[in-house]
């Protein structure tokens, strides 16, 4: 599989290992601060709102409603994503705070709005590596 | 905040030709624009004693361009890892240097192979390290399929229409089209922007900036020597620079941005403004970073020309024509003149202040805006003659 994945691969480092592992587990993790509970997303070395260092990982309940989105149509590079235009890349929402980068998957681009309730969908690209993907909410 | 108003000048411009191919290094076309902005000053280079530039991955060391060039005895020599938001930024660093006695004639350029070269539009590398580990791997790569998250959010918010941005893209073409030096000169219906190739929704082919070839540089000095030089000084009277606690880990992370339907512009807004002393309403031509239509009606809300929301009405009725309110881009702006990184409106702001833009001039301009950069960080100047 890794052999024929064109596709950017994300490099996970001590931050950041904890959450592509929970991801390959088919469990969306978040940092969430033991000392004033906010969740935040990317991972960092402390607590955006508080400073604390005192930092766990939570599981996220996987729901998010849709922020913002593009339809990439123009394939760039050409030779990766010629076959995958067009495809939504949006700013999700998620019920526990954070905001998170990801595809919108299982729906046509045409449908997709301002606040629409979507749900985490796991999909594997390598042996290391599984990307959380969202769909519409059931 | 900055508080140097009208202590020091842009004595000197020069630029090279704007190109797809210019055939040469870049450390020759910065070393040619540099050249040419000592000329316009009339100053020898032996007495420039200071040089700065900013860079992304495409540029030349400013520590070159001074050995190219023979500088006597450069004393402060610096560069800018940075996008277009340091465009105004490495001009506000020069005159702190002057003014605290580092250097007293400073060099500022930003020079690339931006088209032959290393193509910014091109994409980024495919290893996903840092917070990129969290962006690219979902095929959000290119700077257009940055800011397009941002436009469509201000749709969501706002109402913004396709037709608003046209509004920008067909004004900025009519303005490149009585500029010579401008890439883009043939004309630009309102048909042809809406018929465009899709990009990335919402952006058509004309909503996107152009790649060039090309050197700016300005010469920097106090204003008791500018007042000795060959050309009348353009003053700097205020700027600032910032945008706010989130600006991320690099230009393309808006991940922990609070609200991406505004840009940097509202968090400089009152330094800017009160370091000049004056208001949006005293602007004569503003030059606005435009690497995108959409990054120009952030810049309008965010410095107050109106309300947000209402930046798209206020292009649509005309609002940046040359002969509205608020004569905008008047050289084509990043999106039909050249893509020198924001570098150009700083020309172009000083051609028009000195009265030498010819078929270009907005009458009586006195005071003018230049913005540099469009999304989480970014600055701004006030310049006047």
């Amino acid at each position: 599989m890794d052999n024929e994945y064109l596709k950017p691969l994300p490099a996970p480092d001590h931050l950041t290992a904890p959450f592509w592992d929970g991801c390959k587990a088919n469990k969306l993790l978040l940092q969430r601060c033991k000392q004033c509970s906010t969740s935040q997303f990317p991972p960092g070395p402390l607590c955006t709102k508080c400073r604390s260092a005192e930092l766990e990982w939570s599981e996220a309940s996987g729901k998010a409603k849709v922020y913002s989105w593009i339809v990439v149509r123009h394939p760039i590079p050409a030779d990766v994503y010629k076959d995958e235009v067009p495809y939504v890349v949006a700013l999700v929402d998620l019920d526990e705070g954070p905001r998170m980068s990801t595809n919108i998957v299982d729906c046509v681009p045409e449908s997709i709005k301002d606040g629409m309730p979507v749900e985490v969908a796991f999909k594997q690209v390598s042996d290391a590596i599984t990307l959380p993907l969202f769909r519409p909410a059931k | 905040m900055w508080n140097l108003r009208d202590q020091c000048a842009i004595a000197g411009i020069g630029y090279t030709a704007f190109t797809k191919n210019s055939g040469v290094t870049v450390l020759e076309l910065a070393t040619e624009a540099c050249m040419k902005a000592c000329q316009d000053a009339g100053v020898n280079p032996d007495e420039v004693d200071g040089i700065i530039s900013f860079n992304f991955g495409d540029s030349v060391p400013s520590m070159s361009v001074a050995t190219a060039m023979g500088l006597k005895d450069p004393q402060w020599v610096v560069e800018y890892s940075s996008g277009g938001n340091a465009a105004n930024l490495i001009t506000l660093a020069a005159t702190s240097a002057i003014k605290s006695g580092l250097a007293k004639n400073i060099l500022c350029f930003r020079a690339m192979n931006g088209r032959s070269g290393f193509r910014l539009g091109g994409g980024r590398q495919m290893a996903a390290y840092g917070v990129t580990q969290f962006t690219a791997p979902y095929g959000w790569i290119t700077y257009p399929q940055a800011m397009a998250m941002w436009c469509q959010r201000h749709m969501n918010k706002y109402g913004t229409t396709k037709e608003q941005l046209a509004h920008v893209a067909v004004q900025f073409r009519q303005n490149a089209m009585q500029n010579e030096r401008a890439m883009q000169r043939k004309p630009l219906t309102f048909e042809e922007y809406h018929s465009a190739r899709k990009i990335v929704d919402p952006f058509g082919l004309y909503d996107i900036c152009l790649e060039s070839d090309g050197a700016c540089a300005t010469l920097i000095t106090s204003a008791e020597r500018a007042r000795d030089m060959k050309k009348k000084p353009v003053y700097i009277m205020g700027g600032a620079y910032g945008g706010g606690p989130a600006q991320g880990e690099d230009l393309f992370d808006i991940i922990r941005w609070p609200d991406p339907a505004e840009n940097f512009a509202p968090y400089i807004a009152d330094a800017l403004w009160k370091s000049a002393g004056i208001g949006p309403m005293d602007i004569d031509v503003a030059e606005i970073y435009d690497c995108f239509t959409y990054s120009v009606i952030m810049a309008l809300e965010g410095l107050g020309f109106c309300k947000p929301g209402e930046g798209g009405p206020f292009v649509a009725a005309g609002g940046i024509r040359r002969d509205g309110p608020l004569p905008t881009n008047t050289h084509g702006g990043l999106l039909s003149e050249a893509y020198i990184h924001g570098f150009n409106h700083v020309i172009e702001a000083v051609e028009q202040l000195r009265g030498e833009a010819g078929v270009r001039q907005v009458p009586n301009a006195e005071i003018a805006l230049t913005t540099a950069g469009a999304m989480t960080c970014g600055s701004a100047m006030i310049l006047r003659r």
